[in-house]
């Protein structure tokens, strides 16, 4: 064997342990929602009986009920204002506090949560204290995973309005579109794509938030998160394997629906490209 | 033209205002707020303004008695001192998994990356937390990892390196904390390095062959100094936010593995000291400047060479 092949199989080697080590705890997570025995890590036989228990758990239901309630709230919040943001970031290369600006857009994603969630709820009981209101719940919670979210948010879709075509846009304003118009009928045909995965991505970040809901959460608003957090806190628990599973399948189908339609969107493109293009031929 | 201009002007400082105001609201007026709290003191029931009103006169009275005590307190130096060293520690793990890693999947075939690079970022989209309690039962009483690690002796190696406790215990010590924390921020090293890594131009190391480089000399000449700007960023997304973890070593860790951001919130939490958690939270903010500022001047010098 030379030492080329050699390099191969070693390098065939690594990837295939590195990603045995990514994926081993989501296999072990859902092969131990099935099994039929007390005590955990030993096997004793398939079970279906922790999805049974699942199905009548209240807190967690609860829980992920309003974990879904905040993360389509807040993926909503996070994209408009991410959006808005980008634009500001891209489009006007020079106004007024720029640098704090873009410096106060990026923080979250470099500050510890920890730190973001402390100072929230410092400023919500000292408002709290004063007049009265807000009572710590969803709105706190939603509150500060916008203030996350939007981070990500811009970030997105900032790098897709930074490689469009600035001409495109010049030229629906000469043809005579006003601003709003040129935004509906050209920007945002053009950035849907990323609103929707920035959409998505800021969804699953305030879906699997610990940190800031812990903080920001007050009684009767335990996000399905904290419950999982508590139980994984004093040991392993089945129940909790079963929703894992749950959500991985939930994520499985998810991810091969939308790889399939991004696919398609851009077979589409391609086409009505090219159809364009003998069309101007012609 | 003067309505048409004027209503530019106005979408323009909507499209500013509304966020550079929301920021200012919720992210900076909070930190300003915890400053505030942090230089304060615990009063009996509240926390001591720091602004009181006396005689008809306003008065600023700055303490800065908490810093102070975590200047001096042996625990808090203490804890400060380990999140640098499991941050560290992580750090250069997720590099010697990660550089590999990436290397070799921006040498794949072509067609085969796209799916690499997928089943990288997949993880992510499934709940982190879950991902790291998984590690629990992994590593637990009868854990398939801790199983494997028991029939091939690695658990005397360990114990005699001190990560753990004695053979055959493996949660809740540092060797648990430190592979939940690579675990989770290993994809933060593999994705820039990876991104740096495929855009090499391969004829450098061609050139090098011709004029006689050894593969692995041209390797440690040419490729490790051209990545340098993925190592650096990569190396920073993993250190900055293991400083401030919180989840893994809840869920992780042990008595004996301090970490900065589990004592912040027993501080708030458990002892209801807000001052002090305030400082505690400062001061995690200073530890985050200096690597924060690296990662901003290679960021800048990258986007310098693209130009």
């Amino acid at each position: 064997m030379n030492a080329q092949t050699l390099g191969r199989y070693f390098g065939k080697g690594w990837l295939s342990a590195g990603y045995l080590f990514l994926y081993l705890p989501i296999i072990s997570l859902v092969i131990f929602s099935f099994n039929d025995s007390p005590i955990p890590n030993i096997w004793a036989g398939f079970t279906f009986k922790w999805y049974g228990k699942l199905a009548t758990d209240n807190e967690m239901l609860s829980g992920l009920s309003l974990s879904m309630q905040i993360a389509f709230l807040s993926a909503t919040g996070s994209v408009v204002l991410g959006t808005l943001a980008a634009f500001a970031l891209v489009k006007y290369r020079r106004f007024k506090g720029r640098t704090l600006f873009s410096g106060m857009v990026g923080a979250p994603l470099v500050m510890p949560e920890v730190v973001i969630g402390i100072s929230l709820l410092l400023m919500l009981v000292s408002i709290q204290r004063a007049i009265g209101h807000p009572e710590r719940g969803m709105m706190t919670i939603w509150l500060g995973h916008v203030l996350t979210g939007m981070a990500y948010a811009t970030v997105v879709v900032q790098a897709r309005l930074q490689e469009l075509n600035p001409q495109l846009e010049e030229a629906a304003m000469d043809l005579g579109a006003r601003p709003s118009q040129v935004f509906r009928l050209v920007t945002l045909p053009m950035i849907s794509q990323s609103l929707f995965s920035a959409w998505l991505l800021t969804f699953t970040i305030s879906l699997d938030d610990v940190v800031l809901s812990a903080f920001l959460s007050g009684p009767g608003s335990t996000t399905m998160p904290l419950v999982i957090f508590s139980r994984a806190r004093l040991g392993l628990n089945p129940t909790v394997n079963a929703v894992a599973t749950v959500i991985i399948t939930i994520v499985a189908i998810g991810t091969v629906i939308a790889s399939v339609l991004i696919v398609r969107s851009e077979r589409e493109r391609a086409k009505a490209i090219a159809q364009a293009q003998r069309d101007d031929a012609a | 033209m003067r309505a048409f201009a004027q209503r530019l002007l106005r979408g323009r400082t909507a499209v500013i205002g509304v966020p550079y105001l929301w920021l200012i609201i919720f992210f900076l007026v909070p930190f300003l707020v915890l400053l505030k709290i942090s230089f304060s003191e615990m009063g009996t029931v509240a926390v001591n303004d720091i602004l009181t009103i006396k005689d008809g006169a306003m008065q600023l009275t700055l303490r800065g008695t908490t810093y102070a005590f975590i200047t001096q307190d042996d625990l808090y130096f203490k804890t400060y001192l380990s999140s640098i060293k499991y941050a560290g520690v992580t750090t250069i793990f997720c590099l010697l998994i990660g550089y590999p890693f990436a290397y070799f999947m921006a040498r794949a075939k072509p067609t085969a990356q796209p799916v690499l690079l997928m089943l990288v970022m997949l993880p992510f989209w499934t709940s982190f937390l879950l991902r790291v309690y998984a590690w629990k039962g992994l590593l637990g009483e009868n854990g398939w990892v801790a199983d494997a690690l028991i029939a091939s002796h690695l658990d005397t190696v360990l114990a005699g390196l001190g990560m753990i406790p004695a053979p055959g215990k493996f949660m809740n010590t540092p060797l648990s904390l430190t592979v939940g924390m690579v675990y989770t921020y290993l994809p933060f090293m593999i994705l820039p390095l990876y991104s740096n890594l495929s855009k090499m131009d391969l004829r450098l190391l061609e050139a090098a062959a011709d004029l006689g480089a050894k593969p692995l000399v041209a390797f440690w000449k040419i490729t490790v100094p051209l990545s340098m700007a993925g190592i650096i960023a990569g190396s920073m997304l993993v250190f900055i936010p293991c400083i401030g973890e919180y989840v893994i070593p809840e869920i992780l860790g042990g008595p004996e593995t301090l970490m900065i951001g589990r004592v912040l919130s027993d501080e708030f939490f458990s002892n209801n000291d807000w001052p002090m958690a305030a400082s505690v939270a400062v001061v995690m903010v200073l530890l985050i400047v200096v690597p924060l500022a690296i990662f901003n001047r290679y960021q800048a010098e990258a986007q310098e060479a693209k130009r």
